[in-house]
């Protein structure tokens, strides 16, 4: 019985880390051409834009849902310390979600007067990227707990490092956004899409080199794990790995191929983000609560198993299906309304 | 605690979350009934071939869309919420309520997240029966929805299956919990309050175009399939009601008291038409009552006992006054769309509904009878079962996080700021879309031929290459 209370807090945690990591870039290219709305002045090329990820928002959005229920339901303890502890951030996010979410539908019925929601899909997709990277900055710093919960003030989250953060994630995810219009539209999106990609790649690249040299300057625990022996040698691999997947985006970009960019630009996404795992594991609650003491019963931990393994796999395939579904590119004039 | 004229972080979390879900609730329970029309009409237009059919389903389908986006970005809100203002109901419930919420994304949402962009964009990619299909999943997707919610609000209301160590909860029985002793009832009845919510909506426009004498054979579906629902559901509803009610009287004995604003549990009680509670001297004033019928509705038997407000603690007692008005405002307008329903029913059976005005007229403003109803019947069920948040397990003080009131403050000012102006915005849009009324819009021939999937894989490599 023990070794199985070991075990399963570690298959909830891939699999929530599977699921934000989903998240992250589906939302993220989804988030991306939102932030990139404003490069776009003509309507049609924003009717393209927009069509080129209406039939996907809803569903990318849900990952961010998943998210949130699988840690409350996987690890009660950490839901309690973690919310209270970024609570402006998450507002800013939730209240972001909100305006753009809503401006799918409301630009179309608004036509002709629908500049406000192309200004509230922009605005809100550019607050709530950064939102996620204010959370991020939060997380990787200390949260103050006591006795399980959480025991700091309401402005701990806001840092230098939390800010950059912020600026980091609204970067990344503008890259994915644009190498996904190179995927996904024609003529001018795509071109003007490949001349944003270029110029998005380098600034990814110098906030991951800032945070690789931040992080383990202010956190000694995690100068510790990467500088020592023999980690080191494993974990030189994911800069290795980054540089070399970097190489490739930039080179795809400037071939101007169809959908290498997007690709290498989600494999940085996931290089970086196991990075972050790899720093903090197995903390949950970096440096406070590991995904043991977080986790719920074992008695909630199996039931959530038993309906993830069986529903996850389909949830990919009706994932899947409505990717391929509505694969190619979105031509203009193309939409329901 | 900090307080400010009064109030404490824990009243301001209520409100916050009162106001966040008052609003939340219109767009699923109008989207669950909406999109049971929807794939109703569809699979009509697939076996029937009319086309006013398929005219109405995409007419539907755009304020689907646009009340379904609403729903969705507000619900997301609720989730994180839980987090945010009452991580002490997160971390102490979690173990019981965490997976019923995770069953619900797993289950529901990324299937009508996903068939919902098949159903709203595929019209002239995919064939009919695929879109057909879709809608068909979506709205087994919000059905499927509102179980699992549902459920959970049902375990706050009568928890069952768990058990407690180290003040937290933690599940014993899986099937209690999912299952537990009101969900059956709750659940039936919430899902005939949205086909009845849905249905004032889609009969209230169908009323307007028939007055204005515009869309003919539109108008006559809808007034007739909203007409038939409400004669069939609301009736039905107060039989569900009962059983409800029966429910409540055996597991939330003061929520009843305070329905029925009976103090004395001694005496049998009267059914209260009106009066004004007052708690501080425990008995009502300006009382019009029947003598007895309070005890026959409740317990079924003319002089039948059960307890009064008295008979509990006074921290035990939930507020009497909201609970003893909104009942009686939900009973109200369920008693009205009875009347709608059997008064439309005999016109059209007469062959009399189509110039009857003066019974479409006030009709086509009747839309917001459902809502109001449901926002009613919502109120007295959750404020009846204060001051507890899990009934007799967590009482709803001691579930709130450890913020400060000024953060409360802050994000509640900024939900009421968004909240009025963004959906106030949408809801308008859709009252500019009902207004303009179904437009014709006819199925692509070109994109809907005898072999349509590899059509469909045609126009996609044109536009690749």
């Amino acid at each position: 019985m023990s070794e199985v209370s070991e075990t399963i807090p570690v298959i909830l945690a891939l699999l929530l880390g599977f699921t934000v990591a989903m998240y992250v870039v589906l939302d993220g290219f989804d988030l991306g051409i939102g932030i990139l709305f404003p490069f776009f002045s003509r309507e049609e090329e924003r009717d393209q834009i927009m069509n080129s990820v209406a039939p996907f928002w809803d569903g990318n959005e849900t990952w961010l849902v998943l998210g949130g229920v699988s840690l409350w339901a996987g690890f009660p303890k950490a839901f309690a310390v973690i919310l209270p502890a970024v609570y402006m951030p998450v507002m800013f996010l939730l209240l972001a979600l909100i305006f753009r979410g809503v401006a799918f539908e409301f630009r179309w019925v608004a036509k002709p007067h629908h500049r406000k929601w192309d200004v509230s899909f922009a605005v809100g997709s550019i607050v709530a990227a950064f939102a996620q990277g204010l959370i991020l900055g939060a997380m990787l710093q200390e949260i103050r707990i006591s006795g399980n919960q959480f025991a700091g003030g309401p402005l701990d989250w806001l840092t230098p490092f939390s800010l950059m953060c912020g600026v980091a994630v609204v970067v990344g995810y503008a890259l994915l956004g644009a190498t996904w219009l190179m995927m996904k539209t024609v003529d001018g999106v795509e071109q003007r899409s490949r001349q944003l990609a270029l110029p998005l790649l380098a600034a990814l690249m110098a906030f991951i080199a800032i945070v690789s040299v931040w992080t383990p300057l202010q956190i000694g625990r995690i100068a510790e794990r990467w500088f020592s022996m023999p980690n080191i040698f494993f974990l030189s691999q994911i800069p290795v790995a980054t540089l070399l997947v970097a190489w490739l985006c930039y080179y795809s970009i400037r071939k101007g191929r169809p959908i290498l960019p997007f690709a290498t630009s989600v494999g940085l996404f996931l290089l970086a983000y196991l990075g972050l795992v790899a720093s903090n594991a197995p903390y949950i609650v970096p440096p406070s609560m590991t995904i043991w003491e977080a986790a719920s019963h074992p008695s909630s931990q199996v039931f959530y198993l038993i309906g993830a393994s069986i529903l996850m796999p389909m949830i990919l395939v009706y994932t899947v299906l409505v990717f391929w579904l509505f694969r190619g590119k979105v031509k203009p004039g193309e939409g329901y309304h | 605690m900090e307080t400010l004229a009064g109030v404490d972080t824990t009243l301001l979390a209520r409100v916050q979350f009162a106001f966040t879900i008052a609003f939340h609730i219109i767009f699923p329970s109008f989207t669950i009934g909406l999109s049971a029309f929807i794939a109703t009409l569809e699979l009509r237009w697939f076996y029937s071939g009319k086309q006013h059919f398929h005219t109405l389903a995409r007419f539907w389908t755009k304020i689907f869309a646009v009340s379904f986006a609403m729903g969705v970005v507000s619900g997301i809100v609720m989730e994180y919420q839980i987090g945010t203002n009452w991580s002490r109901f997160a971390e102490i419930i979690g173990n019981t309520l965490g997976p019923l919420f995770s069953y619900e994304v797993l289950t529901a949402f990324f299937l009508e997240a996903s068939f919902l962009g098949i159903m709203l964009f595929g019209w002239n990619r995919f064939p009919p029966w695929l879109h057909t299909l879709a809608s068909v999943i979506v709205a087994f997707g919000t059905m499927l929805s509102g179980f699992w919610i549902l459920s959970a609000n049902s375990w706050m209301h009568t928890p069952a299956g768990f058990a407690i160590e180290n003040g937290i909860t933690y599940p014993v029985d899986w099937s209690d919990i999912i299952f537990n002793p009101s969900f059956p009832y709750r659940f039936t009845h919430m899902m005939i309050a949205t086909y009845l919510t849905t249905s004032l909506v889609v009969l209230a426009a169908g009323a307007r175009y028939m007055v204005q004498g515009r869309f003919e054979a539109e108008a006559r579906t809808m007034v007739h399939m909203g007409l038939g629902m409400l004669a069939i559901l609301a009736p039905l509803q107060a039989v569900v009601g009962d059983f409800h009610g029966l429910n409540t009287l055996e597991h939330q004995p003061a929520k009843i008291a305070a329905i029925e604003a009976h103090w004395d549990g001694s005496e049998p009680a009267a059914l209260v038409l009106f009066a004004w509670p007052d708690k501080e001297a425990e008995r009502n004033h300006a009382e019009i009552a029947i003598p007895n019928l309070g005890s026959l509705i409740i317990t079924h038997d003319w002089n039948g006992r059960f307890k009064g407000l008295r008979d509990f603690k006074r921290e035990d007692r939930p507020p009497v006054a909201p609970v003893f008005f909104m009942f009686r405002l939900m009973v109200g307008l369920g008693l009205l769309m009875m009347a709608i329903g059997f008064t439309g029913v005999f016109l059209w059976w007469r062959g009399r509904l189509h110039r009857a005005t003066w019974f479409l007229r006030p009709l086509s403003h009747a839309w917001p009878v459902g809502f109001m109803a449901l926002l009613a019947g919502w109120m007295v069920t959750e404020i009846g079962r204060q001051s507890w948040i899990a009934y007799g397990v967590l009482r709803t003080a001691d579930a709130v996080s450890p913020v400060t009131f000024g953060s409360v403050l802050i994000s509640l000012a900024l939900f009421v700021l968004v909240y009025c102006v963004v959906f106030s915005i949408g809801i308008w849009y859709i009252s500019r879309l009902i207004g303009k009324g179904p437009q014709q819009i006819p199925a692509d021939p070109e994109a809907l031929p005898n072999r349509p999937l590899s059509a469909a894989q045609e126009t996609t490599r044109e536009a690749s290459t």
